[in-house]
């Protein structure tokens, strides 16, 4: 399994990102926004952070950057690409995924503590969760309101397509769980394919005993 | 071009006789690009003028010590030639007159101090003081600063680690925003910004200048009235993502033999950076300033050099190394111009349109400044109050739940939420335990942080204040496990015209160096900040103290939540019972005389040290220094920290009962113990002469004074919590 980092100008969970990924046993490099080329991989990482300074929209210029061409290309050929955060936002940005991130409900930005229901773990990113398992994962954003047409979400659920929603610690997915406002507690999701994934939640973050616990790292060892 | 003269100086915030002096200094009058740099070399904020001959006092050495006090950022070992860098700075004029970019600018300033000297920065921490909750002004000051520091620190990427934030009317016209960074790197990498070789090119790095920040430190030199507001031109505007970019970019070029010297571009821009580093390596420096990087036309030399546009680097480079430079900062997209070349003429030389438009003797600006012995004031310990009549009938319960909910002491996560503090994977301590702790990145070890002050003590008896404040710090790092290292400080007061205010400042920084002294704790690096007044209304003194400590072991790292129930409780340090300007007696019944605890530093020193032992022989399950509410708020804490409940005995009458548990006393910790392990706890302190009280137990949910109430530690987290929710409503 080899994976692709990307670094955007701005990127500022891209080292986080590779500790976790060679943690379990991933062999990763990092490439830089301008290059050209998309090293041979399995797997590109869209780390977190703000690129290009968030300027314009959330990930919409990364999502004009050169390498994303090589990106878009890598998933159409049915390689798997994860946006964390800021990378689910580029993803969105560069519609790989459906849907838009904007602003959180209370207009500021989040940093703690938060646990996500895995709905779908027939995917090449939760094979290794149970299905329904609460996992608790740290979030840190300021758009990260997950909003789409009722027709869009419908299409979401007949395909699966929802991959994490915020819940209590019980499971339940209630309003007051909901970080964000995000529609249907979305966290994470799928394109239809199944390859592309992205999630608001730092997995990263969450990979390290001395930090807030090991549930992110099923995600990596899914990856696997 | 407008005529110089002594009214256009006093217009600089310059007097008449500082004009004098420049005039004796330079052989003839100034023109007005020199005026502008004198007056910006020469203000209170660049020149410390009023306070020099008392920072000089303080100690500022151990073993441990790299780097003192005059370089951008303090310098400290950690050991396997790993070195920490920090220092805090004020931005609390600006942030006062326009909240979000104030404090913005204030976090992007001191990460370039740090990150100037080599390091890559890992943690954040702050401290905020608003005015009364109350006060018109307030809730968009505390939401523009919280946000202001979060833009800043989330985009950027450093964590945001630790801090406080407090409300006193005192601040209602002058709040604090004090921001400090620590970084990290390896000892023979540190960069300093003493110049060296004539004829090395200077080079200017980052972003564009503009016409931004003019005067910036001209006007935190002077107070504020009601047209303060007018101000705004002089605040900066920042911009993580180009800092981002600045940061990656110089660290990438450390990474070479290239540079001489860098510094950073902070208060009064190219002027008083280039004239640093010539002063410093006593030579003399040219600058065609028709070579500056623009954001906008027809700028002036005046304005060009007076801008306090924010992520521009100054760096000597060695000759030779131009192109290899250049191509990094290109790669990063930003400006790379070769500005000029150092000089042994020992003179500040602009060029701009081919004509000379200043050439200043270097030392006339640095070691030349003014210096001023202020008159002062000595205060004396003020006189004991009795507060029986005030607490006779006083209901525990009540009080302690009043203390809880008070804005000072209610849970602060409404503020630290909106701070990425975890993004770089190595905060091991978050915001709310005694001190915030990083992992040293890829090391066993870590580094303990936090910032404290106590302004209404430091009000009460600046002295004692500012020893409480040095020792505050101290405690708190202990109590994660740390051994404290050094401090940096930021000292906040008024106006040092004043006797009385400048009393404060020389009894504070004699308090400061005996607790430095006696806990072998030096200052290396800090700032200044006076003039924090309003219509001649001065704030409390406020000597924020940062300390920095060493956790040689991260899994011996200690926490202050309780672990497990049926656990002893107990406290560590002598209690008397003092009560006057405690959170109880100034913020609960409005009393605000009286004297503030006494600090004891052999008492300090020894208990400390004592609870350093229990931890590293893992003896204790939890700690917690005891500050604010006393014994009874300090335990509300533990509990609430961890769902668990504390079953407490204390005897006596009501009075006794109160002064016990809502103390100020300093020098005391409570703690967390198995049975097994009291016998050999007691025996030890026994043996080293330590007065401890068991208690009481821990128990599962309900906290309880014995013979006197029980409430659900559920309860208290709901009061605990509210504050800052139901202020910032609407």
């Amino acid at each position: 399994m080899k994976a692709s980092v990307i670094v955007f100008p701005g990127s500022n969970c891209d080292r986080d990102v590779r500790i976790s990924l060679e943690k379990f046993g991933i062999k990763t490099s990092m490439v830089w926004h301008a290059d050209v080329k998309l090293p041979k991989s399995d797997l590109v990482v869209l780390p977190g952070g703000f690129s290009y300074g968030d300027y314009l929209r959330c990930g919409s210029i990364a999502s004009k950057s050169r390498i994303m061409k090589e990106v878009i290309a890598h998933s159409k050929k049915g390689g798997s690409v994860m946006g964390i955060c800021n990378g689910f936002q580029i993803l969105v940005e560069s519609q790989l995924l459906p849907g838009v991130l904007i602003k959180n409900i209370n207009l500021k930005f989040i940093c703690k503590n938060i646990t996500v229901k895995v709905i779908n773990n027939k995917t090449n990113f939760t094979s290794k969760i149970s299905r329904n398992s609460v996992l608790e994962i740290p979030i840190a954003h300021n758009e990260g309101n997950y909003f789409a047409s009722k027709n869009l979400i419908d299409e979401l659920e007949d395909n699966n397509q929802i991959i994490l929603q915020y819940c209590d610690a019980a499971g339940n997915i209630t309003e007051q769980s909901n970080p964000n406002g995000s529609i249907k507690n979305i966290a994470g999701i799928v394109n239809k394919k199944g390859n592309v994934f992205g999630l608001m939640p730092h997995p990263e973050r969450a990979s390290d005993e001395l930090l807030s616990g090991m549930d992110g790292s099923l995600i990596f060892k899914s990856l696997k | 071009m407008q005529k110089v003269n002594q009214e256009l100086a006093i217009k600089h915030g310059l007097t008449a006789d500082e004009y004098n002096k420049i005039i004796e200094l330079m052989g003839r009058n100034p023109n007005l690009v020199e005026l502008g740099i004198f007056s910006a070399m020469w203000n209170e904020h660049c020149s410390y003028k009023s306070s020099r001959i008392w920072l000089q006092t303080l100690p500022t050495k151990n073993k441990y010590v790299i780097q003192g006090p005059g370089e951008n950022a303090g310098v400290v070992d950690f050991g396997d030639d790993d070195v920490v860098i920090f220092k805090i700075e004020s931005h609390n004029h600006p942030s006062y007159i326009e909240p979000y970019q104030g404090a913005a600018t204030g976090v992007g300033g001191i990460l370039r101090d740090v990150f100037t000297m080599g390091a890559r920065p890992v943690a954040n921490l702050n401290s905020i003081r608003f005015g009364s909750p109350n006060h018109k002004k307030t809730k968009y000051l505390l939401n523009g600063v919280v946000s202001g520091i979060g833009g800043y620190g989330n985009c950027i990427g450093v964590p945001t680690v630790g801090g406080e934030t407090e409300f006193d009317e005192c601040y209602n016209g002058n709040i604090l925003v004090n921001a400090m960074n620590i970084g990290v790197a390896k000892k023979d990498k540190v960069f300093y910004s003493i110049a060296s070789g004539v004829g090395n090119p200077v080079v200017y790095v980052g972003s564009k200048t503009g016409r931004d920040g003019i005067h910036g430190a001209t006007m935190a030199s002077t107070e504020f009235d009601e047209d303060s507001e007018s101000k705004k031109p002089t605040v900066q505007v920042g911009d993580p993502f180009t800092e981002k970019l600045l940061l990656e970019a110089c660290l990438e070029l450390m990474q070479k033999k290239s540079i001489v010297s860098i510094q950073d571009m902070g208060a009064a821009g190219l002027t008083s950076s280039s004239i640093e580093m010539a002063s410093k390596g006593d030579l003399g420096i040219k600058i065609n300033l028709n070579l500056i990087p623009c954001r906008e036309n027809n700028m002036t030399p005046y304005e060009i050099m007076l801008s306090e546009s924010q992520e521009r680097m100054l760096i000597v480079l060695k000759k030779g190394k131009e192109k290899e430079s250049r191509k990094i900062f290109e790669k990063w997209g930003l400006d790379f111009a070769i500005i000029g070349k150092l000089t042994n003429s020992k003179k500040l030389e602009l060029e701009f349109n081919k004509k000379n438009v200043c050439s200043i003797p270097i030392h006339s600006l640095g070691d030349n400044a003014p210096k001023y012995k202020r008159d002062f004031i000595t205060y004396s310990y003020p006189k004991i109050i009795n507060h029986d009549s005030d607490i006779e009938k006083l209901d525990i319960k009540n009080s302690l739940i009043k203390i809880l909910s008070h804005h000072n002491y209610s849970n602060k996560s409404w503020v630290w939420e909106q701070y990425d503090h975890m993004v770089m994977t190595d905060t091991i301590q978050k915001p709310g335990g005694d001190s915030a702790v990083v992992r040293y990145h890829g090391k066993n070890k870590g580094i303990a942080a936090t910032v404290d002050c106590v302004p209404r003590y430091c009000k009460a008896h600046p002295k004692s204040g500012a020893m409480q404040a040095v020792c505050e710090t101290w405690r708190n790092l202990i109590s994660v496990g740390a051994q404290p290292i050094a401090i940096t400080n930021c000292l906040n007061f008024g106006n040092p015209e004043k006797k009385e205010i400048m009393g404060q400042f020389v009894d504070s920084i004699n308090g400061m160096k005996e607790a430095c002294e006696a806990l072998n704790y030096p200052v290396i690096s800090g700032n200044v900040s006076l003039y924090n007044e309003t219509n001649g209304v001065a704030i409390y003194p406020t000597p924020t103290i940062g300390g920095v400590g060493l956790l040689k072991n991260i899994n011996n790292m200690m926490t202050f939540n309780f672990k497990n129930t049926e656990n002893i409780v107990a406290v560590v340090g002598e209690t008397s019972g003092h009560l006057s300007q405690s959170a109880l007696i100034y913020d609960i019944i409005g009393d605000k005389e009286g004297p503030p605890p006494q600090v004891n530093l052999k008492e300090e020193k020894k208990n400390g040290l004592f609870i350093s032992d229990l931890i590293k022989e893992k003896l204790v399950n939890a700690v917690h220094d005891i500050s604010h509410g006393g014994i009874i708020v300090t335990l509300a804490e533990m509990c609430m920290a961890s769902n668990i409940g504390a079953k407490i005995k204390v005897s006596g009458s009501n009075s006794d009962k109160i002064k016990y548990l809502f103390a100020e006393d300093q020098a005391r910790y409570l703690i967390e113990i198995s049975q097994k392990n009291l016998e050999i706890i007691k025996k030890i302190a026994n043996s080293k002469n330590i007065k401890i009280d068991i208690i009481g137990k821990t128990q599962s949910e309900i906290f309880e004074v014995e013979n006197d109430f029980k409430v659900s530690v559920k309860e208290l987290k709901t009061k605990n919590e509210s504050w800052f929710k139901n202020y910032n409503k609407n």
